[in-house]
């Protein structure tokens, strides 16, 4: 009996037991996913020798959550944003981490000062800024559209539209569109009224709308022609254009910008190694590297200056590609971590019931 | 099928309007299957046949989606192709490691769900079994039970399905439970899921062959002095093996096609093909997945082909048919 | 002695046992005792080899299933994380009247949730019941931290207005008992109204319903399609001589074999606006280049995929069932002076009725529990309950609310299997 049984152990056995246990670490997939892999573990793994494998998913807050509450936790980081951060944070579902154990800037400041102001939760380390942008196919529109009201005008602008299966970005977009300034969205979002008016103005296009669930599916929507516009990140348009050659354009009217980091979730295997990787992640040299990949913000104030400051190492093209640069922000909103860490799961509730009526 | 020749003009156009249908009926049923196969030697990356495809061009078709699935996921795929390149290759191209997965968990499960499911089916197949009926539904039921169903069952069961590793017990099951000695996220949970799932085809597949067989025989053996061991192994067993054979290949596709279960209670180190394959569809359907499909179809022509020469030899044994 | 027992053995003694009273085996024992006590171990034997395989399938199917379940009645999110104020509902009667006392249990178990992070569980739970109150526990616990001081019924309700809503109290009172029936009124699109009653929700926000009747409906015509595609082809195969039908019959079978997710990504190929379908359509001319027919990532995509993927499940049984129709009735009715219409109609097809309900009653049974091809080729209308149930496991997180679904669609399937068992019999099921 003890010999089939070790001998199937012996084939069954995970490398979870073996010393060199790679650490997890899920997020979103495609171009984010590579690019920090590239700017991030890699040279992680180069200077501790400690492996850091990926898991992709569309939702990366929605698993940690699953694992955490079914009691099987396999991973050790993952990727989200500032406001499933927060509820994360409030329902215990994440560790706390200690801005004191982050590395401080060149100069000395601390780490707690050096991240901008209000991106540092108590369990929430940011890597970037990110933006969700309109962005269309150059050759498909014969005028460009020049306002988030167009990305709901079929008449102008024929065609189908992309859009992200979640409230979030969706229904502020809409109201966005329906001449609310960008100041009152959340405001307005809070009360039924504000919902219903989202979801009104999301009817008038609704037959046209393909709906996506991972970030790269707009980007291939467009570059196969299925859309003619995407509600998509802009990093990944970036991509696809200036590196890949796609005949597409960012229409940076209404982008919704957020704050995107790293957590670790309750009972992940490997903790301490896992506040290792956030550390040396989270360093103004790493969000340096993943800038200079893809255009997402570093929430580093002393990246930002080496950013900001022309020629410092040929980084610097990448400026007007950031959602944060100046010219990107005429009618920005800022993705707001405490309204969706309150209202997101009603507000799923709401769409979910929304995008499966008739 | 011919025409008997009293038919009249009219029935001749129904006829011949039938056949039509009926070859555009298969042409649906096949041709989605074939489509795949020219299409994954795309050049371009595109799921359409280019200019350059449809006039038979050679620099239209190309190998590089078959050459992805090997460098996918390599630590360095652009090194020469020697051994060292191979042994990445093997160690951490995503597709192999995806196929490796799926070949242990889909022979494991499917050896458990046939020793178990050929048992079950023999004493099924006895008239004196008792509550035939219900045990026999209720062993079938996996087959019949929306799969989302099952998977979320087993994705808390297996959650809460743990040992603690300092008993005597955990630390024998240590290596084939996870890290905090549960069945969730291991290779044991996602065969026992599998092994689960194939049951209901072994045993539908092994009965089917027992209709046809003659107790008789056994008793035959019996009588002549063959203890029941010696009975099943040298006349039961080569006469059902027919019917055990197809079972098995039965629960190995439905292991090696399974996507749902492994979607919720596989880890990071179970992912299968069916997984890559889904994560590959929602992201981006590159020729790649298409390259992926035309191996699985000519994997499943085998499959059939091995199928229908065991359903007739079986058919020919038990007199079912002429030879 | 293992002869002896054999029934067949007792039954040789019985013919020679001759003119004995009682009857009696060859070792004397009375046979009727010997018969029983060896059916009874011929029982024994079958059951024994079944044992091990049902102790399996209750293990890994049967109990995984029912725990599951058991989630779709009972959440103690709310009972668990709240023990002051679920106490106070214990011990005062429904129409009590929230006293200090309530909202001084309140107080301390806000502040002790808060302090605990699970303040957000216990919103999540009562936001099942009153929508939009989530934010009100996780607002309120963000200034729970340092306690309320007294009187806490007027801290509380400057904290946050909405304390005082007799609606929110019910909803705490019914969420303090962990068993609770109200995931099964969502699923219907039922909730309580002020006053305890059951009520619809309001139009804007039904859903559930209407995901059932849509699953019911597109099963049904995906049923229909597979028995008008399916029916020639099984009569043509049935009819053909054997060696002709068992090569046509690789074109059913190849499709069977093969992966669901590579007929999916197929079809995905196929019907793309820029795929090949819509291609073949602009250089015929069917319609013009910016005309392109959208045939996936809705209703027509699920339907299509579906069918096609269901259609041998169809095939199969009404071609063993045509197999056996003896072509003789048909001429007979032709020489009576039957029109090949009436011959077809009142004497083959009602032969073909019971291949056509095996085949029907498993397709409609596969197609209601569908997942992965709607999920991949239904967009937003070509989804069905399945999909919602995956959902609410996935990313709303609400799992009792998919324990409901889930509990609902088990319980028609389950119908719909009994159904088949006693007018198919399961025995029948054959593959290939």
């Amino acid at each position: 009996m003890l010999k089939p049984l070790t001998l199937t152990a012996a084939l069954l056995s995970t490398p979870a037991f073996a010393a060199d246990t790679p650490l997890t670490v899920v997020s979103w997939g495609g171009d984010f996913a590579a690019m920090q892999d590239a700017a991030l573990a890699r040279p992680f793994a180069e200077a501790t020798g400690q492996a850091v494998r990926f898991l992709d998913t569309d939702d990366p807050a929605g698993l940690v959550k699953t694992q955490v509450e079914a009691g099987n936790v396999v991973v050790d980081v993952a990727s989200v944003g500032q406001g499933a951060a927060m509820r994360l944070c409030a329902e215990g579902d994440v560790e706390p981490l200690d801005p004191a154990a982050l590395l401080p800037a060149a100069d000395g400041t601390a780490a707690a000062a050096d991240f901008m102001p209000g991106t540092l939760g108590d369990c929430f380390v940011p890597t970037d800024i990110y933006s969700t942008v309109i962005a269309y196919d150059r050759q498909a529109l014969e005028t460009a559209p020049r306002s988030a009201a167009d990305f709901f005008d079929l008449d102008r602008f024929p065609g189908r539209r992309a859009l992200g299966r979640t409230p979030q970005f969706t229904l502020e977009l809409a109201l966005i569109a329906d001449g609310v300034p960008a100041a009152q969205v959340y405001e307005l979002l809070a009360t039924e009224a504000g919902v219903e008016r989202a979801l009104a103005r999301l009817d008038g296009i609704r037959d046209q709308i393909v709906w996506w669930d991972a970030g790269a599916q707009p980007i291939q929507l467009l570059a196969d022609r299925e859309v003619v516009m995407a509600h998509a990140y802009n990093g990944r348009v970036y991509k696809a254009a200036e590196v890949d050659g796609l005949p597409l354009a960012i229409l940076w009217d209404a982008q919704l910008y957020e704050v995107e980091g790293w957590v670790i979730p309750k009972g992940a295997p490997q903790p301490q190694r896992a506040r290792d990787f956030v550390a040396y992640s989270t360093s103004a040299e790493a969000q340096l590297r993943s800038a200079a990949i893809l255009p997402y913000g570093p929430p580093r104030l002393s990246a930002q200056a080496l950013l900001e400051n022309p020629g410092a190492d040929g980084r610097t093209t990448l400026a007007p590609h950031l959602p944060t640069a100046p010219e990107n922000m005429a009618n920005a909103l800022f993705v707001a971590p405490e309204f969706w860490a309150d209202h997101e799961t009603q507000l799923r509730e709401r769409f979910t019931a929304w995008l499966g009526q008739d | 099928m011919a025409l008997p020749t009293y038919a009249s003009p009219l029935e001749r156009i129904w006829h011949w309007t039938y056949i039509a249908l009926c070859v555009a009926i298969f042409t649906f049923l096949i041709a989605p299957i074939l489509v795949v196969i020219p299409l994954s030697f795309n050049a371009e990356p595109y799921f359409t046949f280019t200019a350059k495809m449809r006039s038979f061009d050679p620099d239209g078709y190309s190998l590089r989606w078959y050459d992805t699935l090997l460098t996918f996921g390599m630590a360095r795929p652009d090194a020469p192709r020697d051994a060292a390149w191979w042994a990445d290759v093997w160690a951490n191209a995503r597709w192999i490691n995806a196929a490796k997965n799926s070949v242990i968990i889909g022979i494991f499960s499917t050896i458990l769900a046939t020793v178990l499911g050929t048992l079950a089916a023999l004493g099924l197949s006895r008239p004196e079994m008792p509550f035939r009926r219900m045990i026999m539904a209720m062993l079938i039921s996996p087959m019949i039970v929306p799969i989302i169903i099952t998977a979320t069952g087993m994705f808390f069961f297996y959650s809460s399905a743990c040992v603690d590793s300092t008993t005597t017990l955990g630390r024998w099951l240590a290596p084939v439970l996870s890290n905090n000695g549960c069945l969730a996220n291991t290779y044991l949970g996602v065969i026992l899921a599998h092994a689960t799932l194939g049951i209901p085809f072994v045993i539908i597949t092994v009965t089917a062959t027992l209709i046809g067989f003659d107790q008789s025989l056994n008793r035959a053996a019996s009588s002549l002095g063959a203890n029941p061991r010696r009975v099943f192994f040298k006349v039961t067993m080569p006469l059902i093996l027919p019917g055990v054979i197809s079972g098995a290949l039965f629960a190995f596709v439905t292991s090696f096609d399974e996507v749902v279960a492994v979607l919720f209670i596989a880890g990071p180190d179970q992912q299968t093909i069916p997984r890559q394959m889904w994560n590959g569809i929602r992201e981006q359907i590159s020729p790649a997945i298409l390259a992926v499909a035309t191996l699985l179809v000519v994997f499943s022509i085998l499959l059939l082909t091995t199928v229908e020469l065991l359903r007739r030899r079986s058919e020919r044994l038990r007199g079912l048919s002429p030879a | 002695m293992q002869n002896a027992l054999d029934p067949h053995a007792a039954i040789v003694t019985e013919a020679s046992g001759g003119a004995a009273t009682l009857l009696t085996t060859a070792d004397g024992q009375p046979l009727a005792r010997a018969l029983a006590r060896s059916s009874a171990r011929a029982r024994r034997r079958a059951f024994l080899l079944v044992a091990p395989l049902l102790l399996f399938v209750v293990v890994t199917f049967v109990i995984p299933i029912g725990q599951m379940l058991h989630r779709s009645m009972y959440n103690a999110g709310f009972a668990d994380n709240m023990p002051q104020v679920s106490a106070w509902f214990q011990e005062n009667p429904a129409g009590t009247p929230i006293d200090e006392a309530a909202w001084g249990a309140l107080a301390a178990d806000l502040q002790l949730a808060a302090g605990n992070r699970t303040i957000g569980i216990v919103g999540t739970r009562i936001n099942y019941d009153v929508p939009g109150t989530r934010s009100l526990f996780t607002s309120t616990g963000r200034k729970a931290r340092d306690g309320f001081p007294p009187p806490y019924r007027d801290s509380l309700i400057e904290a946050d207005a909405k304390w005082d809503n007799p609606t929110l109290w019910r909803a705490m009172r019914s969420a303090s008992s962990a068993y609770t029936a109200n995931f099964y009124l969502s699923s219907l699109d039922r909730t309580r109204d002020d006053d305890g009653k059951i009520t619809t929700v309001p139009e804007r926000q039904q859903v559930y319903v209407m995901l059932f009747k849509r699953t019911l409906w597109l099963s049904l015509a995906i049923t229909g399609m597979t028995f008008l595609l399916g029916f020639p082809i099984a009569h043509l195969l049935a009819t053909l001589p054997m060696r002709k039908s068992n090569l046509l019959m690789i074109l059913v079978l190849l499709p069977f074999w093969t992966s669901l997710l590579v007929r999916t990504t197929a079809w995905m190929v196929l019907l793309q606006q820029q795929g090949v379908l819509n291609d073949i359509f602009v250089w015929l001319g069917v319609v013009g280049p910016d005309g392109r027919l959208q045939m996936i990532y809705n209703r027509t995509g699920t339907i299509i995929a579906m069918t096609h993927i269901l259609l041998p499940f169809m095939i199969l049984p009404l071609y063993s069932v045509m197999r056996t129709i003896n072509p003789s009735y048909v001429r007979a009715a032709r020489s009576l002076g039957a029109t090949s219409w009436t011959a077809f109609r009142r004497v083959y097809f009602p032969q073909t009725l019971p291949g056509l309900g095996a085949g029907a009653l498993l397709v409609f049974i596969l197609a209601v529990g569908y997942y992965i091809t709607p999920a991949l080729v239904g967009g937003s209308t070509g989804q069905l309950i399945s999909n919602m149930i995956a959902m609410h496991m996935t990313e709303t997180l609400n799992w009792s609310m998919a324990a409901a679904l889930a509990a609902l669609l088990l319980g028609g399937v389950l119908v719909l299997y009994w159904v088949y068992d006693r007018l198919v019999g399961i025995d029948n099921l054959k593959l290939g």
